[in-house]
């Protein structure tokens, strides 16, 4: 019997849960699919709406033809960002007109924002106000967001509570002394200090984070002391660490780990550090694996389940199936080497950009792969780049090119198929790595992408 | 007055490297300078191959032959430089028979062991070759570290009481009546080791005499001077494959050509090379027709190769050399050889002496000579023992293997370890516990970067090249903070900051050379990870303008930030019950 639903969703990170889940709250009978573990395993579980308005032009103009080895002596430079930005929805006017944000507006982005905050429930900080908070990651720099896990709350850096940052001699993604001094090179208005502890090393030296999370969520006894109690015995002799302005001693009144203070058991972990340090105890976000961004995951699953939305995880979407007058009636699944279609009025193509391989690439070219919709690309692949990592990157910007409704478009701004929707990574346009603007375009493209799918299939 | 020395060697690639160690253990008073890293030139820029002088056998037997003698030599003396992985010549169908037969002929006639091998064999020792390739002979090319070579000779040239300072261009040649006496350098961030923010000085070294050993760059040397040096500087590609399709050196068997050969060196493979003259070894364009040419090229002996991720690509520059009024046209035709310009003889200025041309391979004898007339000149009598003395590191062989089993690592790791240092291993991973691994790519732990930020203080470039951190498929993307991180034991903050930042931009720009595919999925990535996550590139400490972080969230308990909010009604009542669950959760603060 052939699968059909009224919307199919391909994806299965936030941009995909986002869209399945207002597709649903219209009323329509929605279905999702996606390939495998979502990318979101690989965020910071920071939910970013705009932090700044980056330069889309260098300092001076850039060298024209190949890279040459002279560029290294006379790199292009980039003016810094304008931000970061207190109010994420003040800089949209200033980004570039293809940027998504321009095309689906600051409403979207709003709403966006309100249904990831009922998602979200108890599990996020935030959404008491429009203005976006600093937070440290485990780089050191304070980044703004919009949204923030409850886990990170204590960290906030407008927050003027001195601080303790725990770093541990076997774990390799920061050293908690140089990540106190770029704090204060930044000029955060608390005292900070760093301390490198010893901890983890009952562990294997490179055990992986995921292992240190559930030894405090059981509280494993280490050399015969519970996990949490012996956490907090290594941290303690650094209380008084923080050295002021005068030189005089403050007890910290916040402590901050990288994220792996529990994973199920999270809250209460650092409830009973909380109350063994006498400090509110805070976690830092981390690049992949990432719990915080697991934790999220989990939580977006658990409500696709409650909003009625049917998954399958496993089975890529290779194509499509059956199109005809401008419509896209089937898409081809492979599940286990064959391929069945699954049929609906509506699609919303929410499969990631570059990373998520939403976006795939040869030395010809970059490509969509499920519908083969337009990329919007210089043909020379070595126009894809600048040479500073951190310049307006073209490649950075590659997707397909929505119209209002979330449609891709083809070179012309025609829309290429009626019923075909995108949303998050795979929409081009936004440089969300140097806006900090990757959730928020997923939200805003996404709560689009899944109402407008959920009109058409309703029609 | 400033002390004299007897000997500066200007260029700290293979050649300099090698003199300043074979003048040191004579005897001689001598001093390095490099105006980067070690092997910042071409040394550090090329395929890595230990020639067994097959190329050469048909069209250069001289080279040819000094090729297998000091080859043979690396091996004993630099065997944790090199690994002997044994090369074929393999001739596809298109390619001549009487060319394949020339070549074997010229191997015998150098003294080069060859075996003639059909295509079936062929392909048993090395099965991704293609299924046309009839037959191939093989010989005992191999691969070497050039770095690792280049470190081990500075230290033992330090170890017989020799100065070695990088990151220290000349910027004058100190000439004085109609005489070399010494150069003028700046110490880029003061003598030693390098070190972010620390001052730059001035320094006159005089000496008896100079060696020019800076290859396609002896021609500013020798400007500086005021003598010509008709170096023809010649830029080739080297593209560089996430892992090892092949394990032998692979050259495709004919008269000359471009994309030729394939290095399998440490867990990579670099696909090489093309030859093209430039006007200036420091800016000539870097082309994606190079890149192309190497992978459909190399494709044709090695198929697995057209769809195989490319990590980055490098370009050197040759440092050509033939003697005024040859007027070679095609840089491939000029002879590989190597030249000593004695400029005493040659342009009326005694005192400097410049060498060019030759090859990595014959670095030690190159060495050798020009040490012989050094001293020559000198009026110094002491032998040369540099073919017979091991490097710092392969002093013993049985000990390194006893030492790949000794480490409480898990075993591949301890097994890179042992390898990159040789039987310096002992001393170098006792130093650290714990000893977590800091970049999972190339399998590089604490103790050895820890090893390395000891001999080149925050140069993380020179720390990636003497242990090879951040040179895997992530090209840095999940180490580069990680590798800096290991800075903050010692040096402070901003130093940690701009250390990383160095790092992470070398990194970047050999993946623009291979942006499609899965490495465009990865500098993605790595973007994603260093901008997005980690903010680096808008992190208050690096911006001109201060921040005011009062006007940011400073949490949902905070009075200011609730008055001037700007959440609705509905929004504020979430607050409210969010604030409770909280004073719960964190044990009612």
């Amino acid at each position: 019997m052939a699968i059909t639903s009224d919307v199919l969703v391909v994806g299965g990170g936030l941009a995909a849960v986002t869209a399945a889940v207002s597709a649903a709250r219209e009323g329509a009978d929605v279905r999702l699919v996606s390939h495998k573990a979502s990318t979101l395993r690989q965020a910071s579980g920071l939910i970013d709406a705009l932090g700044y308005v980056p330069a889309t032009e260098p300092a001076k103009p850039l060298r024209d033809g190949p890279p040459t080895a002279g560029r290294e002596l006379d790199p292009d430079e980039w003016p810094d960002p304008e931000g970061p930005l207190a109010d994420p929805f003040e800089g949209i006017d200033r980004l570039p007109e293809s940027h998504p944000y321009r095309i689906v507006g600051g409403d979207a982005l709003r709403d966006g924002l309100d249904l990831f905050d009922d998602l979200a429930g108890d599990a996020y900080r935030g959404g008491h106000t429009e203005r976006n908070a600093l937070v440290p990651t485990f780089g050191g720099a304070v980044k703004p967001t919009a949204r923030y896990p409850a886990a990170a709350e204590a960290g906030l850096a407008s927050d003027d509570r001195p601080m303790l940052v725990v770093g541990f001699r076997s774990l390799t993604e920061y050293d908690a002394r140089a990540f106190a001094g770029r704090l204060e090179a930044a000029g955060v208005p608390f005292d900070v200090a760093g301390a490198e502890v010893e901890f983890a090393e009952a562990f294997r030296a490179d055990a992986k984070i995921t292992r240190l999370a559930k030894a405090l969520d059981h509280d494993e006894a280490i050399d015969g002391v519970p996990a949490r109690e012996a956490l907090a015995k290594a941290v303690s002799p650094h209380l008084h660490d923080v050295v002021d302005e005068d030189g005089g001693v403050d007890r910290v009144e916040r402590v901050g780990f990288p994220a792996f203070l529990g994973d199920d058991r999270g809250d209460e972990v650092r409830a009973e550090l909380a109350d063994r340090l006498g400090a509110d105890v805070f976690e830092i976000p981390m690049g992949p694996p990432s719990l915080p961004g697991l934790r999220l995951e989990d939580r977006l699953f658990d409500a696709l389940d409650a909003e009625g939305v049917r998954f399958e995880t496993g089975n890529p979407v290779v194509g499509v199936d059956s199109a005809s007058d401008g419509r896209v009636e089937a898409v081809a699944v492979d599940r286990k080497g064959r391929t069945a279609p699954y049929g609906a009025d509506a699609f919303v193509l929410a499969t990631g950009g570059l990373v998520g391989k939403g976006l795939d690439s040869d030395r010809e070219g970059a490509r969509e792969p499920v519908f083969d919709l337009y990329v919007d690309q210089p043909d020379d692949r070595y126009e894809w780049f600048v040479d500073d990592a951190f310049g307006d990157q073209p490649y950075a910007r590659f997707g397909v090119r929505p119209d209002e409704r979330c449609r891709p478009t083809d070179a012309d701004g025609a829309v290429q198929y009626e019923n075909v929707f995108a949303a998050g990574g795979v929409v081009g346009g936004a440089d969300a790595a140097r806006e900090k603007s990757a959730s928020g375009v997923s939200l805003a493209t996404g709560i689009v992408a899944g109402r407008q799918a959920a009109t058409e299939a309703n029609q | 007055m400033d002390r004299q020395v007897d000997v500066v060697v200007v260029g700290g690639g293979s050649t300099g490297c090698g003199v300043v160690r074979d003048l040191a253990r004579r005897g001689l008073d001598t001093v390095l300078v490099e105006k980067g890293n070690l092997t910042h030139g071409t040394t550090g820029r090329m395929h890595g191959l230990l020639h067994s002088g097959g190329r050469y056998a048909v069209s250069d037997q001289k080279s040819a032959k000094e090729c297998i003698e000091e080859n043979m030599v690396l091996r004993d003396i630099a065997s944790h430089c090199v690994e002997e992985t044994g090369g074929l010549f393999v001739k596809r169908p298109e390619d001549s028979e009487e060319y394949f037969q020339e070549k074997l002929e010229g191997c015998r006639a150098c003294d080069i062991p060859v075996e003639v091998l059909d295509g079936e064999e062929a392909r048993r020792r090395e099965p991704y070759l293609a299924r046309d390739v009839e037959k191939a002979i093989a010989l005992p090319d191999g691969a070497v570290d050039p770095f690792r070579l280049c470190v081990s000779n500075a230290a033992d040239a330090r170890e017989h009481g020799a100065r070695v300072e990088t990151h220290a261009p000349v910027t004058d040649v100190l000439v004085e009546d109609g005489e070399v006496v010494g150069v003028e350098i700046e110490h880029e961030t003061g003598p030693g080791k390098r070190v972010h923010h620390e001052p730059g000085t001035t320094e006159e070294i005089r000496a008896r005499h100079v060696v020019n050993a800076t290859g396609a760059w002896a021609g500013n040397v020798g400007e500086m001077a005021g003598v010509d040096v008709e170096v023809r500087p010649s830029k080739g590609v080297m593209t560089v494959m996430n892992t090892r399709q092949v394990d032998t050196v692979i050259n495709r068997c004919r008269p000359k050509g471009d994309a030729d050969i394939i290095v399998p060196h440490e867990t990579a493979c670099i696909l090489g090379t093309t030859d093209e003259e430039v006007d200036d070894p420091e800016d000539y364009p870097e082309e994606d027709w190079e890149v192309d040419l190497m992978i459909e090229t190399l494709s044709e002996l090695v198929p697995a190769l057209e769809d195989a991720r490319t990590l980055r690509s490098f370009w050197g520059v040759r440092p050509l050399y033939e003697p005024p009024g040859t007027g070679t046209e095609d840089p491939t035709d000029i002879t590989r050889d190597y030249f000593l310009l004695d400029h005493g003889d040659r342009d009326d200025l005694p005192g400097m002496t410049t060498i060019v041309g030759g090859k990595l391979t014959t670095y030690r004898m190159m060495a050798e000579s020009i040490s012989d007339h050094v001293c020559e000149t000198l009026d110094y009598e002491a032998t040369c023992d540099t073919a017979d003395a091991p490097l710092p590191g392969s002093e013993s062989e049985a000990r390194m293997e006893e030492l790949m089993d000794e480490f409480g690592l898990r075993s591949p790791v301890a097994r890179r370890s042992g390898q990159r240092l040789g039987s310096r291993a002992d001393d170098v991973l006792d130093e650290y516990d714990p000893n977590p691994i800091v970049c999972n790519c190339e399998s590089v732990t604490r103790a050895e970067l820890q090893d390395a930020i000891g001999e080149a203080g925050s140069d993380l470039n020179a720390v990636r090249l003497r242990t090879r951190a951040s040179m895997g498929n992530c090209q840095g993307g999940f180490c580069t903070h990680r590798i800096a991180a290991e800075l903050a034991e010692e040096y402070p903050e901003p130093v940690v900051r701009d250390a990383e930042d160095e790092l992470y931009q070398e990194r970047w720009k050999g993946q623009r050379h291979a942006l499609w595919g899965e490495q465009l999925s990865q500098a993605m990535l790595n973007h994603m990870l260093h901008a997005t996550t980690m903010n680096r590139d808008g992190d208050p400490a690096t911006l001109d303008e201060e921040v005011d972080f009062g006007a940011f969230d400073a949490g949902a308990d905070d009075g200011a930030a609730d008055a001037d909010g700007a959440g609705s009604a509905g929004t504020a009542a979430t607050d409210g019950g969010r604030a409770n669950d909280d004073a719960a959760a964190d044990g009612g603060r």
